[in-house]
C-alpha cells in the first residue's frame, strides 16, 4: 500500500484533471488575469504607477525574482509619492488563493470580504494571476445551479 | 506502514494498474477526486477495503493533504 501524502490538494494545485461535480466548473486560475503588472520591492512608485496605468490597470502585484508574491498595490497605494520604494508603500502579505478554488467560492468570499482583487498563486506562492471580483462574479453567475437549488 | 509517495509516483503506479482510493468523506469525493479513484471514507476502510479492493493490485490511498 502507498500513501500519496500531499493528497488531493497537491493534485489540484498542479492543475491536473479531476472527476466530480466541480471538475467542469471554472476555478480561480481559469478566470484570473495572468497579464497583471508586477514590480519588485526596490522599484520606485512613480515608475511603477506610470507603467501600471499605461497598461490600463489600477493594481500591481509585488513579486520577488522567483515570482513569489510579496505584496500588492491597489489604487490607494499607487497614489503615493513617486520617489518612495515599493517596499514602503505596498500592502505586505496579501491574502492569496489557490488556483483550484471554484470560482463561485471565490466570488462569494471576495464579495463578503469586500476584496476588489486577489492574487492567485501556486502552492509555493508563485503568482498565477490577479483575480478581479467583477470577473469572479460574472463567471460565477454563468454557472447553472443544479436542479432543485434554484432560488 | 504504507510507503509515502509523491504525485509522479501516483501517476506511474496508476498507469501500471494500481487502485486509487480517496479516504475523505463522500461529500468531498463527489466534488473532486483523482481520475479513477474510488471512495472509501476513512471510518469505513477496515470494514470495506477487503470487500472492494483487489488484493492482487497495488493500492494508493490519499486524503486532502499531509496535515
Amino acid at each position: 500500500m502507498y500513501d500519496y501524502v500531499h493528497g488531493k490538494l497537491d493534485w489540484l494545485a498542479a492543475g491536473l484533471p479531476t472527476e466530480g461535480t466541480n471538475a467542469e466548473l471554472p476555478r480561480a486560475a481559469d478566470v484570473a488575469r495572468a497579464d497583471v503588472p508586477t514590480c519588485a520591492l526596490g522599484d520606485r512608485l512613480g515608475e511603477v504607477r506610470e507603467r501600471v496605468r499605461s497598461a490600463g490597470w489600477n493594481a500591481c502585484v509585488v513579486v520577488n525574482e522567483h515570482s513569489v508574491v510579496l505584496g500588492l498595490l491597489r489604487e490607494k497605494e499607487l497614489e503615493g509619492d513617486a520617489d518612495l520604494l515599493i517596499e514602503r508603500v505596498m500592502r505586505p502579505g496579501p491574502s492569496t488563493f489557490r488556483t483550484y478554488v471554484p470560482i463561485a467560492e471565490m466570488a462569494e468570499y471576495m464579495t463578503r470580504h469586500d476584496l476588489v482583487n486577489s492574487p492567485i498563486t501556486t502552492a509555493d506562492g508563485k503568482l498565477v494571476g490577479l483575480l478581479l471580483r467583477e470577473d469572479a462574479q460574472r463567471s460565477a453567475s454563468k454557472i447553472q445551479r443544479p436542479k432543485g437549488n434554484e432560488r | 506502514m504504507p510507503s509515502e509517495i509523491d504525485r509522479e509516483d501516483v501517476q506511474r503506479l496508476v498507469a501500471g494498474g494500481a487502485q486509487l482510493v480517496e479516504v475523505l468523506p463522500a461529500s468531498e469525493y463527489r466534488e473532486d477526486h483523482l481520475p479513477g479513484a474510488i471512495n472509501i471514507p476513512l471510518a469505513l476502510i477496515d470494514a470495506r477495503a477487503k470487500e472492494i479492493l483487489d488484493p492482487g493490485r497495488s493500492v494508493v490511498v490519499y486524503c486532502a493533504d499531509s496535515a
